[in-house]
């Protein structure tokens, strides 16, 4: 059955092959790496990839592949954590607005407009100028700076299914409001939020290599695919290892993750099938 | 009296202005007013739009009218706390129309039918299993069935099973909105068939919504039909069938024995009711006065009552 599946869905297969992977990467990290990610070897610095490195050393001689393989734990975990916050913030706003409506339903949504209006990734920038970069504080501004298309994804779902004689007969039985959202609304509205959700984790992986590519993201010298890019761009034209692998990292991972979502999305939603969002 | 809707009035705004206030209504209930005792079954005909469901939602707390009153053992429920309102639910239960929206689809039959017993706490945990498997016996399904989804069963099946878990509330009274009308012909009677067993079992009372004449006579005690929101007859079922005296009756009867109709052409807008009489446009007795003056309920409260001044007349 599962083969079967994957023939009619070959795109979510290669996704999940990419993310399946990644995951492996981030958990054996300590296993699998060659090298020590940070013990720096001047003597060795800027090799090309050979037997020995396979993706070539960095101008202070640490191994490329070793800092790679750590550097996608910082990818996953931005990824996972900052869509996991805005999920909740985002799902949250939306079945209040959607079920109350009236008056909740229009500050929440005006408010969301506002947010709309202001471009996330300098509110982003702006906020870790006040508050200093680590990658605790990223992953929690990027969850609460964009959970708006969130809740207005949720509110759609909430506000369509709300009429629905199931939640009517939930009221007439005498269900408490959180039951009737908790219970009833929720599970089936996450089909699309979890499609979201997916292709999210790509969005956050990019915002997190381009706020480290920055210096406003993860800190040296703990590796990241964006810090990598960072300080291999002084060598651009002689050391092309230094930038080529973690590009290929971020894309083949954000890839990973939008061919998953889209494969997800075909699958429990055909309304949706083709509208391109992100 | 088990419930009862005092000149209970609904409108809907269709249309809003600049800044949010409705300036154009749909009169989708119009000072309707009837009362169902302990174990009655009354019946509510009318055609689609006739504002029939809009009533049935009233009825059980889903809308609040604009103006009127609906009493729960004499309760008006505007007055009651939400603690009270939520005991007081318990016992008006609904069955919508549609069997395949009525249950939630990621639900198991266990869950839906154990979940009213725990929202209201009745019985103990223990026996809630077994009671739930005894209103399954009693709908005509058995236990395996409990662990089944929605969409495993035909439409027949899941309206046993709203049927059900509105029995589950333990309620006096259940508001039936088109129980039937999405079913097989054959499938409706063994429906209605349950019902009526229910009924004279249990004692539970229904306030039974439809289109068809034929099923809402088939059950109930009284009748009311309905046009555009309004009443035009009440009265004893087995009366209204046999003399109708609204020529809407008239030509509903005459419809559902397959007989010519003499009325022609859809109900009008609701946004626009006519002047007069709202029949008036579609009546071949319609004069003058039927076009300027609006109707009056005639009759006594107790026996029948018309909407229609000529009705002797007819």
């Amino acid at each position: 059955m599962i083969k079967r599946f994957f023939s009619h869905h070959p795109l979510m297969f290669w996704g999940g092959v990419i993310i399946t992977l990644l995951v492996l990467c981030a958990l054996t990290a300590q296993w699998i790496a060659p090298y020590d990610p940070i013990r720096q070897n001047l003597t060795q610095n800027l090799l090309p990839p050979s037997i020995h490195h396979w993706m070539g050393t960095d101008q202070y001689g640490r191994d490329v592949l070793s800092r790679l393989i750590y550097g996608s734990r910082v990818s996953l975990s931005v990824g996972l954590v900052a869509v996991s916050i805005y999920i909740l913030i985002g799902t949250t706003v939306g079945s209040v607005a959607g079920y109350y409506g009236g008056w909740v339903d229009g500050a929440l949504m005006r408010l969301v407009d506002i947010l709309l209006c202001i471009p996330t990734f300098f509110l982003i920038l702006m906020v870790i100028a006040f508050v200093g970069p680590s990658i605790i504080n990223i992953m929690v501004i990027i969850g609460v700076t964009s959970w708006t298309d969130v809740a207005r994804l949720v509110r759609g779902e909430v506000l369509a299914l709300k009429e629905r004689e199931f939640i009517q007969a939930a009221r007439v039985i005498g269900m408490k409001d959180s039951r009737i959202i908790l219970r009833h609304l929720l599970p089936n509205a996450l089909g699309p939020v979890l499609v979201v959700a997916t292709l999210g984790i790509g969005g956050a992986i990019l915002v997190e290599s381009s706020l480290s590519f920055l210096g406003l993201g993860v800190q040296p010298p703990t590796p990241s695919w964006g810090n990598m890019l960072e300080e291999g761009k002084d060598h651009l034209t002689d050391a092309w290892w230094l930038i080529t692998f973690p590009g290929m990292a971020i894309f083949l991972t954000v890839l990973g993750y939008n061919l998953l979502g889209e494969g997800l999305r075909d699958l429990l939603d055909p309304r949706l099938r083709g509208s391109g969002r992100q | 009296m088990l419930l009862s809707l005092r000149k209970v009035t609904k409108h809907f705004p269709v249309q809003r202005g600049l800044w949010g206030r409705p300036t154009a209504f749909v009169k989708a209930v119009d000072m309707v007013s009837l009362e169902v005792g302990a174990g009655q079954i009354v019946g509510i005909v009318g055609e689609s739009g006739c504002g029939k469901s809009t009533l049935g939602r009233c009825a059980v707390g889903l809308f609040e009218p604009t103006s009127g009153e609906v009493l729960w053992d004499n309760l008006e429920i505007r007055g009651l706390a939400a603690s009270q309102k939520r005991a007081h639910q318990r016992k008006f239960q609904v069955v919508f129309q549609n069997p395949y929206a009525s249950l939630n689809p990621r639900q198991k039959i266990k869950k839906i039918l154990l979940e009213p017993l725990e929202v209201h706490g009745l019985l103990r945990p223990t026996e809630r299993l077994e009671f739930v498997k005894g209103l399954l016996a009693q709908v005509g399904l058995t236990e395996e069935d409990l662990s089944k989804y929605p969409h495993e069963f035909s439409g027949g099946q899941r309206q046993r099973i709203g049927l059900a878990r509105a029995m589950a509330c333990q309620p006096d009274m259940i508001v039936l909105d088109e129980p039937v009308s999405s079913l097989d012909v054959s499938v409706q009677a063994s429906v209605l068939n349950l019902l009526s067993r229910l009924n004279q079992e249990k004692g539970i009372a229904y306030l039974f919504i439809s289109h068809d004449l034929q099923v809402v006579g088939y059950l109930s005690q009284r009748l009311l039909v309905m046009y555009l929101g309004a009443v035009v007859e009440s009265g004893k079922t087995e009366e209204v069938l046999r003399t109708p005296r609204h020529p809407y009756t008239k030509a509903l009867l005459a419809a559902s024995q397959g007989r010519w109709v003499m009325i022609e052409g859809e109900p009008p807008n609701p946004a626009k009711a006519p002047w007069g009489c709202t029949f008036h446009p579609r009546c071949p007795f319609a004069e003058d006065r039927c076009r300027q003056e609006k109707q009056q309920l005639l009759g006594d409260d107790n026996a029948w009552k018309v909407a229609c001044w000529k009705w002797d007349r007819l």
